[in-house]
This record gives structure tokens, C-alpha cells and sequence, in this order.
């Protein structure tokens, strides 16, 4: 089910990966690739490196050895500001727990990545409004990250996530704090914007039916990729 | 699954013909296998022929004339029974996959190799099945029919997966059994 235009050739890539923590080594030697406005899922069991994969591919680490491209620049070469610029505007980043600021209503945290980037208070709230409706939580606006339930707060950390309009969103088991219906929701709602907006995917999971949501899979053992599934 | 019962189950909200309850039936379980129209037409006359159902008379509405049936007071207690007994948990295992794996194992061949392929073809049936149930104006039928079907090719990928890190010894206790 992979879309028409994804035949360009990766959007992201990262080749022959490897990282130690400490004396464990994470990844010995994955290779990834992410086409545009492609969803793919990184499986895996616990402990097999996806994790770490996903901080080298979103420039948060360094891998020890091979190289990550994204749209053509590698990502080791580039001077600091360029990596922050990149995790900025280009990527978006949601994880098991939404990580939303308690104090700072949904809307709020939603307007906060564009605030940050420049836009003014009111065109922020207004557009963080629009991603909160795009996802089902409008109503949410105002109540505070402890005042949602699970579903709803990933709902507005996907948002958040996609409301600087990135190429690319990494989420991380987004749904493993979440009973089987909420997950649904929010994994309806992340495949169903996303492919709206042209945006491409890298999920993590350990759920084959989280993982199902996404046009392939790509399984990692030990640190490396134990099968790279080709469909159509 | 009992045919007898899911067509007394269709008679339930009025009397029917044959192929109306082979259209519902498909349309009410759309993922399972269509019902033939000869296994309606038969199971019908069995229903008949055990006081469960009853012909009522018969329709043409413009076409061809059709045998209408309905349910009897036995078939609508049978039906209620049937529909609150319990379904006993299956006793015996005889999947065809955890079949594959152990005779894999005895003859010598790469089960790990036949597990990743079954497993590519167990999540490709995963991501047709979310494609259906997601898909917009999607009905009730068809969401409950795509989660079942999905449960149950998670539960033997889980399966799967474990089996595929037990390899080494369930290998060593089938070779020494």
C-alpha cells in the first residue's frame, strides 16, 4: 500500500548502524530506510535495539559507526545548530507517554513548538486548535494533560508532534500505555492525518496489530534487521 | 459453526427465503466463507424436517417463486439455548502452523526459516484486515468480523515468536523424545 510518489528514494536512511551503550551494544550494523510518506514499524523484542535506532535516525545520538542521510545531508557531518534546526522543523517526535506539559492546557502544548519557532500567541493557539480538531480532542482544548485520559493525551501529543508540519514523525510505542480502543483511536488518527499530510511514519512497537497500521515492517534482533519485508 | 443455528438466528426478525438468508448470512459474517445457496436450501429443509422451522408460503415478488420459511417456537428456544451455552475452549491443539513447526523439526528442516515466512504472510493478512476495519463507513459487522480475525493472527504470531526464540530447545526435546 505504499503511495505513488515514495519511488524517489529514501527520505531517511540510515546505513550500517552501530551504537554501544556502556560495554552493551544496542546496534551492530542496521540499515533502515524511509521513504517519503511512507509508515513503516520497527519491531522487535525488548531490548533489541529499536530505541536506540530511533535516536540515531532523529539525530538525538550519534551512532558510534555508519551513517544516517536525511533528504541528502548526513547527519553526523552537521554542526549542532543544523542537527537542533533539523529536529526543529523537519522532525516530530511522539513517545509512550506523551510527554505534555502538566502545567499547559492541550492547546497550549500544541501552540508551544510553533511559539517556540517564532509564530505569534494567537496564529499559534489558532492552528494548535485546528491539529487538536484533526485528531478528535478539540473539545479537550483547555483541560490540562491530567485531566485527559491516555487516548486523549496521545491524541494531543500527536499534534503537537505534527503541528510545525514535519517530513517525518518518529513515534515511539505510542500506544503502550494504552488499552486496545484507545490505542485504535490514536493509531486511526496518526495513519489517517499523516498520510493527509504527506508525512512519513517510523513507529516503533512491539504489537503486531500496531505494527499492522503501517505499509511494511522492518524487525530488528539483537541489534541488526532480521527481515526486511517488501510489499506492494 | 452450526448453520442450522445461524439461519434460525436470521428467521429470528421474520420469515425469509433461501436466498435472502445466503445474502444476509454473507453480509452479517463478512469475513467468513459465503454460504453456498444448495447448504441453505438443505439446511432449511432439515430445520423442517426437526420442528425448528416451518414453511409459511411462498413469495414470487415479480421473479421467480420462492419457498418463504419462519421459525418455530422449537426453533426459537433451540436458538435461545444454543446461543447462551458455553462454547467449550478447544481440548486438543491441530493448527496447521504448529503442525508445519514440529514435523520441521523431526525431518530436519529450517523451521526458523518457515516461521519468518509465515510470519511475513500472517502480517501482510494484518495490514489488509486494519485496511478494512479503519476504512471510513466501515459497519459494525465488518469491524467485529476484522478484529476477530486479527486477535486470533496476533495470538499465532505471539505464538510465533515465541517459538521462534525456543527453537534451540524445543529442537533438542523433540530430537530426544
Amino acid at each position: 500500500m505504499s503511495m505513488g510518489h515514495n519511488t524517489a528514494g529514501p527520505l531517511l536512511a540510515g546505513r550500517a548502524l552501530v551504537k554501544a551503550h556502556g560495554r552493551t551494544e544496542a546496534l551492530r550494523g542496521a540499515s533502515v530506510e524511509l521513504r517519503a510518506g511512507e509508515i513503516l514499524a520497527v519491531t522487535g523484542a525488548s531490548g533489541s535495539g529499536k530505541s536506540t535506532l530511533v535516536h540515531c535516525l532523529s539525530g538525538i545520538v550519534r551512532p558510534d559507526a555508519g551513517s544516517v542521510t536525511y533528504a541528502g545531508e548526513r547527519l553526523e557531518e552537521l554542526p549542532e545548530k543544523r542537527l537542533s534546526e533539523l529536529r526543529r522543523t523537519e522532525f516530530g517526535v511522539v513517545f509512550q507517554f506523551g510527554q505534555l506539559i502538566p502545567e499547559l492546557t492541550a492547546l497550549d502544548n500544541v501552540a508551544l513548538p510553533l511559539m517556540l519557532a517564532g509564530t505569534g500567541r494567537a496564529e499559534a493557539r489558532a492552528a494548535a486548535g485546528e491539529w487538536l480538531e484533526r485528531f478528535g480532542v478539540r473539545g479537550q482544548a483547555e483541560s490540562r494533560p491530567g485531566e485527559l485520559s491516555g487516548g486523549q493525551a496521545q491524541r494531543a501529543a500527536l499534534a503537537r508532534a505534527l503541528v510545525t508540519g514535519p517530513r517525518v514523525v518518529f513515534a515511539d510505542e505510542p500506544t503502550g500505555a494504552l488499552d486496545s480502543l484507545a490505542s485504535e483511536q490514536v493509531m486511526s488518527a496518526l495513519v489517517h492525518t499523516a498520510r493527509e499530510a504527506g508525512t512519513a511514519v517510523l513507529l516503533i512497537t512491539h504489537d503486531a496489530q500496531v505494527a499492522a497500521y503501517a505499509d511494511r515492517e522492518v524487525q530488528l534482533r539483537d541489534g541488526a534487521v532480521a527481515s526486511l519485508e517488501v510489499t506492494a | 459453526m452450526s448453520t442450522r443455528h445461524i439461519l434460525l438466528g436470521l428467521l429470528a426478525s421474520g420469515p425469509s427465503h433461501g436466498y435472502d438468508l445466503k445474502r444476509r448470512h454473507d453480509e452479517r459474517f463478512p469475513q467468513a466463507r459465503p454460504l453456498a445457496y444448495g447448504q441453505a436450501y438443505t439446511t432449511l429443509q432439515r430445520l423442517v424436517r426437526d420442528g425448528l422451522a416451518e414453511i409459511e408460503g411462498t413469495d414470487s415478488d415479480g421473479g421467480p417463486e420462492r419457498t418463504m420459511y419462519r421459525a418455530t417456537d422449537d426453533g426459537t428456544r433451540e436458538l435461545a439455548r444454543w446461543a447462551g451455552e458455553i462454547a467449550p475452549p478447544a481440548p486438543f491443539v491441530t493448527n496447521e502452523i504448529f503442525a508445519k513447526v514440529v514435523v520441521s523439526i523431526l525431518s530436519g528442516g529450517d523451521p526458523a526459516a518457515y516461521l519468518r515466512a509465515q510470519r511475513t504472510a500472517h502480517m501482510e493478512r494484518m495490514r489488509e484486515l486494519t485496511v478494512v476495519k479503519s476504512a471510513s463507513g466501515a459497519d459494525l459487522a465488518t469491524v467485529l468480523s476484522a478484529d476477530f480475525a486479527l486477535n486470533h493472527l496476533d495470538a499465532d504470531l505471539r505464538w510465533m515468536t515465541t517459538t521462534a526464540a525456543r527453537l534451540t530447545t524445543l529442537t533438542a526435546e523433540v530430537d530426544t523424545a
